[in-house]
């Protein structure tokens, strides 16, 4: 548990019965990697273009999510197998090709039993987390960061002071500050549209339903369903990220079907709440302090005897 | 009282009084809100109107709101009540906000006069008159009344390119205008992308469109896509694979590459660039050789049990050739490909006659790309053939198609293809278990097929096993040709092209086609829809010269000029290279990046007099004088070019109405949301008043060459901004009776003169004087199929030859698989689409002796535009090069031809030049100069030439520069380093792109070699906000023999590290390439 006791409890309904939390569930398994979410994300949400960089990333040239970047679709090529799927591109494993780049590989993978060897390509469109516990929230001073009705995290650029707290406390490095403008910038999960009864602008385009939005509870549910599916067909590493209320964050708003290790996307395996230490922190500062008034106190009385 | 409020108000809006006061007692949520949040509202909230309209990029055609504010566009996003998109939008469709209202659009007209060094600023009503101006004067000097001794009242002088981009309402007025002023050179992106698909579908089935809608993928058990990268390309198009998928569906993609559609399909089959026609020729041979072949419907529906002629031979006979061939002149004489005793060419009496002195004089009209006829009916052949229902006469055309592909063996295609053998056979376990009474699959292709020197047969290939299959007409079957422009289904139908009308009605040809009767004669069938030819022919004449247009005059069919030979887009550059062509009008097509050697394209336009471009920005089409490769070559200096060349700011799908024909066939109206600004205006807008300034210059000539543009019906209403009416034009495409009131159906169109139509096939468009195309009845209130949603041509039918969905008998082969059947008790075919049929024609109907027309078609003849009612497995006439696909290797290839001594398609067009040069043939000396295959593509973030996209920023970033794909193996092979540079050269150019050195290319084994093949998307160029080398400086013009597609999906080419040249140093470079190789005027030009 966070910063103190009492959280604003994305779990809980808003006052007088509020709309339910809402969230994302990313289902990369059906992801085309088209980057419509980054696109409509960005005509929506007017956010600058931030720079033609070919970056040798497989189809990945926005690199990773920023102050500039909300959706952020990830590319992953690797020498394993993706259920029964059979590409023919595979390379076996005798002949390997060491060209000193950078891979994913973990030792045995390209070892498939079929002469040609395995290959699959992964696609996956990272957001905002929106965690039940949000460090970025916790240590905002101004009050930019809140969370809304919805139980999504939100900054408010009227408010932000760009002292960038919030920065390293993310988790997941989703936060950042835009250049030229200081101040932090990340997905509102489409506040504004959620508040006229739209669907984010990144679900809302998807070609293949990878991202769907809704009440979160529900989503879970689905990605359940969606997770047996898969590992009925074969496709035994498929995993879900973040929909777990018990892990390091407390779950979060926006979570994901993965088809691999999470490290493979970019994300952190067991991310934890960075400031769930500060309350037995402040625990701990706060008897040292009585400690010492204590004392001091001895001390004085003391003297006076 | 008012301070004492404003007090309280600010006391509570204090967050920390919020957070003793309210329900939030941490004070991050409720009382943290701020003012700008707790006033934020959705903007399109806040929109005055919203606009219902069409993506404008690809053709799945997905369905966009528009929100309006103050006149101002504020947002664009999916419509959910499309039942195409559901509401969805790719990255470009995403994007339309920033390509519409962005900083990139230009506003103002720029010219550059001759000689000039740069722009300068013109007014726009300067501009037209001046463009105006020049057309006349070139038309004049260039003004052919005869050639070769035939009357053809036409000009060579003027050419028009583009359309694919525009509305069907602009394709037509440029059509109807430039050809009546004599202008026979109008081409489109249609020619460049699926003019093959016209003649292979068209020939097979009757109808040049897919034969199927994409929402019909959901009910499909295997999806093969080959040819294709749907996922990338269509992306919106892709959830119905996806749909089909979720529920079981077995998903096939047989591609050069791993691309993202691969990477959601169940099978990926790397395969040899160019060697398509052996892989399905493989399966072909499987299926009859297992017996895997649905007989019933075969018997039922197809040509199988046909006799043909005893004087056909086969490739088997003649090792690579079919009998009938010329080598001088590089045609065949297709007559004996015929059906035993059937004509090929129906109705009046002279046919044969005819018909030889065709063949005996005149190639150059088999090269007028005539197979393109079949777009919306099938060939024109005459009598019964014979029938042998056992299918074992020696001749019928199951045994013929037996022998044809008996040497397409699993072996043959592993080393042809580079595919082993268990995974082809695993391709076709797949579709021979998915096809049948219960079961249906479909295949999907787009340019990956069309864009061959034997593209057409790429398609023909696929029909023929669909056929045997059993799969065509039937829900979750069928042929998805996916077309890559918003409407360039539609700029084939109403074609700015040059072999066609309105309706695929062909474009006269100078020698057998002088008079209507010949025309009539020497084009319509005696059975089938397409015996209406002459109703067809007459409306259109009737709405384009109205009163004019009698029966004494022909119905002034004189005012048509005719065609000599191919007028392609390709022959239009050599028309421009040979000083001919002298003026040129791009429409929204950037041929200097998008066309195959676009060097030429760009030598071309420097020699015209005169350039007008109409683009959103400054497209490297526009600009090649100031700053294109051949001026840092030093090859073309700006000061010696004298192309005065006009650039007019087009205006956007926002500010225009219009309707769009999507790859469903289906046309959608988008209305307009906002008026241009500045300069920009409409291309319906740009045409109506170009040709309003011509015909008051010319209002008083009495030249008679002026008479057709004098009597052209010319009036449109106008709005107060003078933009013409394009709902008018609308009307006018679906045409009208004499008394004035809308047409509901072609089959009232007379040949009397008593209706008018300008386009047949879209003849219902406009029913009871409704805007069909308008209608948006949301997806949720509807079936599956969803027909209340715009307008589907033909007759709002979705899926063609669904008759083909019911046994001859009328009802349905399999519960699961019901589309349309007979209900004998109303005595009608019925069912979920509307059928594709007669309505009242029973399955058992037999032609009564001597019937004509529709009526001699029987109830079981299914595929009614063709003039047998038949499905063709084998095309007894309408293809230039061949009756049966088979395998030629490209043109630039590193191979042999393993099947046949022919080595190349022996029929294909070759345009041997200085500029285009052609590669050694494979095992000669020189050929491994360019050892690698290449092949181009598109990528999801980018579109075609680039034009739409790379000037917009938020798609540029995504892909911001020239790559190409190659293998680890290749990359160790030629020291390329992953991210570093790499320059690609070929006899024709040299460029060079960043390396992605990626698993997904994989090598293949062919003939016991390593075959490498390289990948370049071809979208960029030297201008806009993402540039880079076009890949289409190195393509070669070379060309398919029926409807003049480039060859630019296989080619060769050698790859080494780093940058490559600048200046005459790049030139130079090609040219010690071309050293080394031994290339001269004969490579690769044998038969």
């Amino acid at each position: 548990m966070a910063i103190d006791e009492q959280p604003a409890d994305p779990t809980a309904a808003g006052p007088g019965g509020g709309p339910p939390r809402m969230g994302f569930f990313t289902d990369t398994s059906v992801c085309i990697g088209c980057k419509a979410c980054e696109v409509a994300c960005k005509e929506w949400n007017m956010i600058p273009e931030d720079g033609l960089d070919f970056t040798g990333m497989s189809f990945d040239n926005s690199g990773g999510l920023g102050a500039d970047t909300w959706r952020h679709v990830a590319f992953i090529e690797q020498r394993a197998p993706l259920g029964f799927q059979e590409t023919g591109v595979g390379r076996p494993e005798r002949e390997p090709v060491d060209l000193g780049m950078p891979s994913f590989e973990r030792p045995g993978d390209s070892t498939g039993a079929d002469e040609r060897g395995d290959f699959r390509w992964l696609m996956s469109s990272d957001v905002c987390k929106h965690c039940t516990s949000a460090a970025c929230l916790d240590v905002c001073p101004t009050g930019s960061l809140f969370r809304t009705e919805y139980g999504t995290v939100v900054v408010q650029e009227d408010i932000c002071n760009g002292c960038g707290y919030c920065v390293p406390a993310c988790p997941y490095g989703v936060i950042d500050q835009r250049k030229g403008d200081g101040r932090a910038w990340k997905c509102t999960l489409c506040y504004d549209r959620l508040g006229d009864g739209l669907e984010p602008a990144c679900s809302k385009a998807c070609p293949t339903d990878s991202i769907q939005f809704g009440d979160l509870d529900e989503l879970r549910q689905r990605a359940d369903e969606r997770l047996g599916t898969l590992h009925e067909a074969g496709v035994s590493s498929a995993r879900l990220y973040g929909e777990d209320p018990d892990d390091g964050v407390d779950g979060t708003g926006a979570f994901f079907l993965l088809l691999d290790e999470p490290e493979v996307y970019g994300l952190p395996p067991d991310p934890v709440v960075t400031t769930r230490d500060l309350p037995s922190m402040w625990t701990y500062a706060g008897a040292a302090a009585l400690t010492l008034l204590a004392g001091v106190g001895a001390a004085f009385f003391g003297r006076r005897r | 009282m008012g301070e004492t409020m404003g007090i309280r108000t600010w006391i509570e809006s204090w967050p920390v009084y919020r957070q003793i006061t309210g329900d939030d007692r941490s004070g991050r949520a409720a009382a943290a809100k701020s003012p700008h949040s707790r006033n934020l509202r959705a903007r399109t909230a806040t929109a005055d109107r919203v606009v219902k309209s069409v993506c404008p990029f690809c053709a799945v055609g997905c369905g966009q709101n528009i929100y309006v504010r103050d006149d101002e566009v504020i947002q664009i996003e999916g419509d959910p009540d499309s039942p195409i998109s559901r509401g969805r939008l790719c990255p470009k469709g995403a994007a339309t906000l920033q390509l519409t209202t962005g900083p990139s659009r230009r506003h103002t007209v720029l010219y550059r006069p001759p000689h000039g060094r740069d722009w300068q600023e013109l007014d726009l009503d300067t501009a037209m008159e001046m463009v105006a101006d020049r057309v006349v004067r070139t038309r004049r000097e260039t003004w052919q009344h005869e050639y070769d001794g035939l009357r053809v009242a036409r000009t060579m002088g003027i050419a028009s390119l583009g359309g694919a981009a525009l509305d069907n309402e602009e394709n037509y007025l440029i059509k109807k205008l430039m050809t009546a002023l004599g202008v026979v050179q109008v081409e489109n992106q249609a020619r460049v992308c699926h003019s093959s698909t016209v003649a292979g579908l068209g020939t097979s089935f009757g109808r040049g469109g897919a034969t199927t809608f994409m929402q019909d993928q959901q009910n499909s058990d295997c999806i093969v896509i080959e040819g294709s990268n749907y996922a990338e390309a269509h992306p919106v198009g892709f959830q119905w694979v996806m749909e089909a998928k979720a529920r079981g569906a077995v998903v096939i993609h047989v591609d050069p590459r791993f691309s993202r559609t691969s990477a959601l399909a169940d099978l990926h089959v790397p395969i040899r660039a160019g060697t398509d026609i052996a892989f399905l020729g493989g399966i072909i041979n499987h299926v009859i050789s297992d017996e895997k072949y649905f007989r019933d419907y075969l018997l039922a529906f197809t040509n199988a049990a046909s006799i043909v002629n005893e004087d056909f031979r086969d490739t088997e006979d003649l090792d690579g050739l079919f009998s009938g061939f010329s080598e001088e002149e590089r045609v065949y004489d297709t007559h004996t490909w015929r059906y035993e005793g059937v004509d090929v060419a129906a109705a009046a009496g002279n046919r044969d006659q005819r018909y030889e002195e065709r063949v005996k004089d005149a190639p150059s009209s088999r090269r007028s790309g005539r197979p393109e006829q079949q777009g919306a009916g099938g060939v024109a052949i005459g009598g019964d053939p014979r029938e042998d229902p056992t299918l074992t006469h020696p001749r019928c055309v199951f045994q013929i198609l037996k022998r044809h592909y008996a040497r397409y063996t699993p072996e043959t295609v592993e080393e042809v293809c580079g595919i082993p053998r268990d995974m082809f056979l695993r391709v076709c376990g797949h579709l021979t278990e998915n096809s049948g009474r219960d079961r249906t699959s479909t295949f999907c292709y787009a340019v990956g097929w069309t864009q061959h020197t034997v593209g057409a047969q790429y398609i023909r290939a696929a029909s023929i096993l669909q056929l045997l299959l059993g799969n065509i007409g039937r829900p979750g079957g069928g042929i998805q040709a996916l077309r890559g422009h918003a409407s360039i289904q539609g700029s084939s139908d109403i074609p700015t092209l040059y072999n066609l009308l309105p309706g695929y009605i062909p474009m006269p040809h100078a020698r057998e086609e002088q008079t209507l009767d010949d025309f009539i004669a020497v084009g319509a069938a005696r059975k089938g829809f397409w015996s209406y030819m002459k109703a067809y022919t007459v409306s259109l004449l009737k709405s384009w010269w109205g009163d004019e247009a009698t029966p004494e005059n022909d119905f002034c069919f004189d005012y048509l000029p005719r065609l000599t030979g191919s007028h392609s887009a390709y022959d239009i550059v050599m028309e421009q290279m040979r000083g001919q062509c002298k003026g040129y009008f791009l429409m929204g097509e950037n041929p200097a990046v998008g066309s195959a050697n676009a060097r030429v394209q760009r030598l071309g336009m420097a020699n015209l007099d005169w350039l007008v471009v109409r683009d959103f920005s400054l497209v490297e089409s526009a600009t090649w004088w100031k700053d294109g490769p051949e001026i840092d070559s030093g090859e073309l200096r700006t000061e010696d070019i004298g192309t005065e060349v006009f650039f007019f700011p087009a205006a956007s799908h926002t500010e225009k109405s219009g309707t769009f024909t999507n790859t469903n066939r289906t046309l959608q109206w988008h209305d307009r949301a906002v008026p241009p600004r500045g300069d920009a205006r409409s291309d319906l807008w740009f045409m109506y008043h170009l040709g309003r300034i011509i015909r008051e210059r010319l209002a008083g000539s009495t030249d008679p060459a002026d008479r057709p543009i004098q009597a052209l019906t010319w009036d449109y209403p106008l709005d107060e901004e003078g933009e013409p009416s394009a709902d008018a034009v609308l009307s006018e495409i679906n045409g009208h009776d004499a008394e004035g009131r809308h047409l509901s159906t072609s089959t009232q169109l007379r040949d009397d003169g008593s209706t008018a139509c300008g386009c047949w096939i879209y003849c219902g468009v406009y029913t009871d004087g409704v805007n069909q195309a308008a209608r948006r009845r949301p997806a949720s209130e509807q079936d599956w199929i969803a027909s209340e949603w715009a307008w589907t041509w033909p007759a709002n039918r979705h899926i063609l030859y669904n008759r083909a969905s019911a046994d001859p008998d009328g009802n349905p082969w399999s519960p699961r698989k019901a589309l349309v059947w007979w209900d004998a008790e109303r005595a009608r075919w019925t069912g979920h689409d509307v059928p594709d049929f007669q309505v009242g024609k029973a399955p058992d109907y037999r032609p009564p002796e001597g019937a004509k027309s529709v009526d001699a078609l029987s109830g079981t003849d299914a595929f009614i535009m063709q003039s047998d009612g038949k499905g063709w497995l084998y095309a007894p006439a309408g293809l230039n090069d061949g009756p049966m696909p088979t395998h030629y290797e490209p043109q630039d290839t590193p191979f042999r031809n393993l099947l046949y001594s022919r080595q190349r398609n022996p029929a294909r067009l070759t345009y041997p030049g200085e500029n285009n040069r052609y590669h050694p043939d494979p095992e000669t000396a020189g050929a491994d100069v360019f050892p690698y295959v290449v092949t181009t593509y598109r990528l999801t973030e980018h579109f075609t030439a680039g034009g739409m996209s790379r000037w917009t920023p938020y798609l540029s970033e995504l892909q911001p520069e020239f790559f190409c794909e190659v293998s680890p193996e290749l990359a160790a092979e030629r020291g390329l380093s992953h991210g570093g540079w790499a320059t690609v050269v070929t006899a024709r150019n040299a460029i060079e792109a960043r390396v992605l050195i990626t698993d997904r290319m994989a090598p293949l084994r062919i003939h016991g070699r390593t075959a490498h093949q390289i990948g370049l998307p071809y979208h960029w160029g030297d201008n806009g906000y993402s540039v880079g080398d076009a890949g289409n400086e190195l393509s070669s013009i070379v060309l398919d023999a029926n409807v003049h597609i480039q060859e630019t999906k296989a080619l060769t080419a050698d790859i080494r590290p780093g940058r490559r040249p600048r200046g005459a140093a790049r030139t130079e470079l090609v040219r010690t390439y071309r050293q080394r190789a031994g290339i001269t005027d004969k490579t690769g030009m044998e038969v």
